[in-house]
């Protein structure tokens, strides 16, 4: 279909504009508006003593949820893939579960789950603060980062096929030496992919983990909570442009690394 | 349990009345106790909290859970947010397949840039969507255009956050597609128009619609990009998952888990609608090669 130069131009026109409108005027606004007081009123409004332990808390959550998931992921793949049991369809079904919730459902859920009055809410008499505390930012996290790592893993672990491990086996490698040695190589850049987006959700979460957590600053918030707690309660506008700079820096390497990832996996 | 069992059977008869087959496979599949693992795993990360929120929902009876469901600013919530999801997800049909259209068909320097911009929705966390948003559209705007708590403001938070989905969806189908038919049809004298709504449209029509659900899907949802701009006028403004939050606040914990299961409730139908269509379509393209 040969469109003409008018009608092409025409397209191109609309489909940037849109973009440009939507995307990149916003962004560059934000950046300029933060950078224009100088790197120096930057870095100092992200140094402060809240700013410094809200990243020190994200990345904490972020160290916690990624080898979880990394095991249980793995796991998981191969179990779809390579088990044939009854429920495969329902585990597929589960697994899929945590993209179709709404964030602040998912908060809701564990409220009434591991809150005051839950069903596991007896852990709290335990001295283990699930809700309000740190455990319930690390599960409502793990429980928005779940599909991540499997549906990354499990279509490499598709493709691959048995016939290594079995060659590995047959030479008599236990099935920890085929697993070490042959699986976790094959599958390494699908896992990683799977990380790389994990992490990047783990440090952006916001609905589900603004629900469990108390929000103190300097105590429970995460990044995210910084930078909703400074223009909502502090009114700190540029703060809050600040921090964001700084979460749209981790989410710009996010993107290179996908976008490197992408290819490395390709190949 | 019982899958323990039942391989210890299976593995007796075959003794008592097969020869010893070499079972090269057993080594690799997921032995009982990693399925059990597994399953206990995503029992209790997604299953239990969501079977606590059912129950809860029901905890004052069918009609607990009717009545809060309808309570009126529940209602213009769920109203609210399933219309802007609607009026958002038509808006990516079109924009979507077009920034697609473009990216596929179209050249200009930068472009791969802007391909890579397509997916920076993804990667930046809501909140931040929400702020770079108010920043340009909000009280200082500097192009003096203040969509602060009204509807298009949550339009425009909620076209931000799922501009990839029917973009990245109808990208691949289009690469791909045959442009003979194309041009067949434009050398039998048919405008581009005519071309394009009977021959492209028809080929791109399974990704625009998975898309769209999906964005669909993910609006209905929405939070961290609305919360912001949104303003949370009851009525006006409120999304359901705003509602939900308010209602847990004032610790109405029945109220929010019912209207949280009606949001669910939602989001699986679109997705099963989806998954339905899209089997339909998959058929419908094998009979006819």
């Amino acid at each position: 279909m040969k469109t003409s130069t008018a009608t092409r131009l025409g397209l191109r026109t609309v489909a940037l504009g849109y973009l440009v409108v939507l995307l990149a005027v916003p962004i560059v606004l934000i950046l300029w508006r933060t950078l224009g007081e100088g790197v120096g009123a930057f870095l100092e409004s992200v140094r402060t003593p809240a700013a410094i332990s809200a990243l020190n808390l994200s990345l904490l959550i972020v160290a916690i949820v990624v080898p979880l998931n990394v095991v249980f992921g793995v796991a998981t793949a191969l179990a779809l893939v390579r088990g044939r049991f009854r429920g495969r369809g329902l585990v597929q079904a589960v697994v899929d579960l945590p993209f179709a919730v709404s964030p602040i459902v998912v908060g809701v859920s564990l409220i009434l789950l591991w809150g005051a009055g839950g069903w596991l809410g007896g852990v709290e008499k335990l001295g283990f603060k699930v809700i309000f505390g740190l455990p319930g930012m690390v599960i409502a996290t793990l429980f928005v980062t779940l599909p991540f790592v499997v549906r990354e893993v499990e279509p490499v672990l598709h493709e691959i096929g048995t016939d290594q491990e079995q060659a590995a086996a047959t030479l008599g490698a236990s099935s920890a030496q085929t697993f070490w040695r042959i699986t976790l190589p094959a599958i390494r850049w699908g896992l990683t992919y799977g990380v790389v987006l994990t992490v990047a959700r783990a440090l952006g979460e916001f609905g589900a983990v603004i629900m469990v957590s108390s929000g103190f600053p300097g105590v429970s918030q995460t990044l995210t909570l910084l930078v909703h707690s400074r223009y909502i309660d502090d009114h700190n506008t540029y703060g809050a442009y600040a921090a964001a700079t700084l979460l749209m820096g981790l989410a710009v390497v996010t993107l290179l690394l996908m976008t490197l990832l992408d290819r490395k996996r390709s190949t | 349990m019982t899958a323990t069992t039942a391989t210890a059977r299976r593995d007796d008869t075959m003794v008592s009345s097969l020869p010893p087959r070499p079972t090269p496979q057993r080594q690799f599949s997921a032995r009982p106790l990693g399925v059990g693992l597994v399953g206990l795993w995503l029992s209790v990360i997604v299953l239990l909290p969501l079977a606590a929120l059912t129950v809860t929902s029901f905890g004052d009876g069918v009609s607990g859970f009717w009545d809060a469901v309808t309570a009126p600013v529940a209602l213009a919530s769920l109203a609210v947010t399933v219309g802007l999801a609607a009026v958002v997800a038509l808006l990516n049909a079109a924009m979507g397949t077009l920034i697609a259209w473009v990216l596929v068909r179209d050249d200009f320097p930068g472009k791969r840039v802007v391909n890579a911009l397509i997916d920076l929705p993804f990667a930046l966390p809501t909140i931040v969507a929400s702020i770079v948003l108010l920043s340009l559209y909000g009280p200082n705007s500097p192009v003096h255009v203040h969509l602060n708590a009204t509807r298009p403001g949550l339009v425009v938070a909620l076209a931000f956050v799922t501009l990839p989905f029917v973009v990245r969806s109808v990208q691949p189908v289009l690469i791909e597609v045959d442009r003979e038919v194309e041009e067949a049809s434009a050398s039998l004298g048919a405008s581009n128009w005519t071309t394009f709504r009977r021959v492209v449209l028809p080929t791109l029509a399974p990704a625009i619609i998975s898309g769209t659900g999906l964005a669909f899907a993910r609006a209905i949802g929405e939070y961290g990009s609305v919360v912001l701009i949104g303003g949370n006028i009851p009525r006006r403004t409120q999304v359901a998952s705003q509602y939900i939050q308010q209602q847990i606040e004032i610790d109405r914990p029945v109220n929010a888990a019912a209207v949280s299961v009606a949001l669910l409730v939602i989001a699986f139908l679109t997705l099963f609608v989806l998954r339905v269509a899209a089997g339909r379509s998959r058929r419908r393209e094998e009979e006819s090669s």
